[in-house]
C-alpha cells in the first residue's frame, strides 16, 4: 500500500475526512484545495442543524484530521486539468505544475445559487433582500440589522431559491435549505423574541432525522408562521422595506405583506470545478455534477477506473451525509489500489 | 345618475400590514397546541358538519390566523363540537377547544354575540 499515492482534489469535508481515513490505513496522498483555507463551505457556517452544533468545533475537528504525517496539504491550488495515462492520474493546475497518482478522488463539492438570478426576488438591487449565506455571516456576530441598521421587527425567509425551479434550470431539490430555514427562524427568533417570523415554502422537505421535531419546536416555541405559497416578486417601499407578493395558497387568495428584511434559502449548484473536471472525464451527470457509476454500491466509482467521488460533487447532500458518503469512497478506493499493478 | 353597472368590489387580497394578526395570540393563550396546525385537512375531512354543509374547520382556523374574521362566526355554529377532528390530528392539536375560543374570541371582537 505504502507505494500508492492518492489525489484528493477539494479541501472541503468530504476530502478532508477521506485523506484521514485512507492515511489510517497507510495510503500516502495529497490533498489539493484551491482557496487558502481548508473546509470549504463550512467556513461560512455558524451553528448547524437539527442540533445548533458550533460548526467551528467540526471544523476544528476536521483541521486536526490533517495533521497525519501520510497527508500533504497543497492550498492556494485550482486543478484545471484532470486526465489519466496508461494506469496513473494527472493532474494540472494553470501554472502547469503536475500532480501524478495512481488514483484520483474528485470532492469539489458545491457553490450556492446565484440569487442575482432570480431578479425579481430583487438580490443585489435591494439592500434588504439577502441569501440565507449572508444571514449566517451575520449571526456569527449575533446581529441581524436591516442595511439601516434596525432591528427587523418582521422578517421573511423564502425556500426553494434556485432549486425545483425549471426557470434556471434546476428541477432538483437541494435538501438542506428547508430545514436551514427552520434553523435560521427559531436563531432569529431567539435574538428577537418580540418579532414576527414567516416562511415560505412549496413543500416542508422534513426528510431528516430530528427535523420534523426541529420544525414542530419552531412553531410551537417560538411561533414561526409558514405560509405555503411562493413569493413572485419583492419590490422596496419609501422606508427602504420589502413588499412581497405571494398566494397564501391554503386560503387560495393572494397575499401581500411588508418586511424588514427578506432571507432567500439558496440551493445547492454544482462546483465549478466538479462540472470542468466530470466533463474532461465524461462523467458529467445532471445539472453539472459528477456522475457516479450507480446509485447502489457503486456511487463512489465513475465509469473511469481509478477515478472517485466524493460528497455534494455528487448532488446535495448534509454535511453528515457528506461526512459518510467520504468514508465510504475510501473503502473503494483502498480495494482499487491492492487490486491493480 | 345612469347605471353602467360597474361596482367597486372588496379586495380579494390577504393585506398582512393591516390585518389584526394580533387576535390570534389570543387564541394560543388559550390554546397553544394551535401553533402546531400544518393544515393538513384531516380534521375538515373527517368532520360531521362538513358531511352535510360547506363548514372547514381548517379554512375557520386558517382565516382566523390571517385576521379574516367575516362570517366566521356564522360559520363555527355550524360545529356541533363532536370532537372527531381531534381524534384524527396528526399533530395533537386541539381542535375542538380551538372552535370552542374562537367563537368566545370572535364574541369578544364583536363579530357574534354568543347566545346563551
Amino acid at each position: 500500500m505504502m507505494d500508492k499515492k492518492v489525489l484528493i482534489i477539494g479541501g472541503g469535508p468530504a476530502g478532508i475526512e477521506t485523506a484521514y481515513s485512507l492515511a489510517l490505513q497507510d495510503v500516502k496522498l495529497v490533498l489539493i484545495e484551491k482557496d487558502a483555507d481548508v473546509c470549504g463551505n463550512i467556513k461560512n457556517w455558524d451553528k448547524l442543524f437539527p442540533d445548533f452544533k458550533n460548526a467551528s468545533e467540526v471544523r476544528e475537528k476536521l483541521i486536526r484530521k490533517l495533521e497525519h504525517p501520510n497527508i500533504e496539504i497543497i492550498t492556494n491550488t485550482e486543478i484545471t486539468k484532470l486526465y489519466p495515462e496508461g494506469n496513473s492520474w494527472f493532474a494540472k493546475n494553470d501554472a502547469e505544475k503536475i500532480f501524478e497518482a495512481d488514483a484520483v478522488l474528485l470532492a469539489t463539492g458545491f457553490e450556492v445559487f446565484d440569487a442575482k438570478r432570480k431578479e425579481e426576488l430583487g438580490y443585489g438591487i435591494y439592500d434588504n433582500v439577502i441569501t440565507s449565506v449572508d444571514f449566517e455571516k451575520m449571526y456569527k456576530s449575533r446581529k441581524i440589522l436591516t442595511s439601516e441598521g434596525r432591528v427587523p421587527q418582521r422578517i421573511a425567509f423564502l425556500n426553494c431559491v434556485g432549486s425545483r425551479d425549471e426557470k434556471v434550470g434546476n428541477h432538483y431539490c437541494s435538501r438542506v435549505c428547508c430545514i436551514n430555514a427552520v434553523k435560521q427562524a427559531i436563531e432569529f427568533k431567539q435574538l428577537v423574541p418580540d418579532s414576527k417570523a414567516y416562511c415560505f415554502y412549496m413543500d416542508m422537505r422534513m426528510a431528516g432525522q430530528f427535523y420534523e421535531e426541529l420544525y414542530r419546536k419552531s412553531q410551537e416555541e417560538y411561533g414561526v408562521t409558514y405560509i405555503r405559497g411562493r413569493i413572485s416578486e419583492a419590490a422596496v417601499t419609501m422606508d427602504n422595506r420589502i413588499q412581497i407578493k405571494a398566494e397564501d395558497t391554503l386560503s387560495a387568495l393572494p397575499m401581500k405583506m411588508t418586511v424588514d428584511l427578506l432571507v432567500l434559502m439558496v440551493g445547492i449548484e454544482a462546483s465549478a470545478g466538479t462540472t470542468l473536471l466530470s466533463e474532461q472525464n465524461n462523467v458529467l451527470g445532471l445539472y453539472g455534477f459528477a456522475k457516479p457509476l450507480g446509485l447502489y454500491s457503486e456511487d463512489n466509482m465513475t465509469a473511469k477506473s481509478g477515478l472517485f467521488l466524493a460528497g455534494t460533487c455528487k448532488r446535495p447532500l448534509t454535511l453528515p451525509e457528506t461526512l459518510a458518503d467520504a468514508r465510504s469512497a475510501t473503502t473503494d478506493i483502498i480495494r482499487y489500489l491492492k487490486t491493480t499493478k | 345618475m345612469k347605471h353602467w353597472g360597474f361596482k367597486i368590489s372588496k379586495p380579494r387580497v390577504l393585506d398582512f400590514d393591516t390585518a389584526n394578526l394580533d387576535a390570534y395570540n389570543r387564541l394560543i393563550e388559550k390554546v397553544p397546541s394551535a401553533h402546531r396546525c400544518l393544515m393538513c385537512g384531516a380534521c375538515t375531512a373527517t368532520c360531521t358538519a362538513n358531511l352535510h354543509t360547506e363548514f372547514n374547520f381548517r379554512n375557520c382556523h386558517l382565516m382566523f390566523r390571517r385576521g379574516q374574521f367575516d362570517g366566521l362566526a356564522e360559520e363555527l355554529d355550524k360545529c356541533m363540537l363532536c370532537g372527531k377532528c381531534k381524534l384524527v390530528c396528526p399533530r395533537g392539536v386541539n381542535t375542538r377547544a380551538i372552535i370552542y375560543n374562537l367563537r368566545i374570541v370572535l364574541s369578544d371582537l364583536n363579530y357574534k354575540k354568543i347566545e346563551s
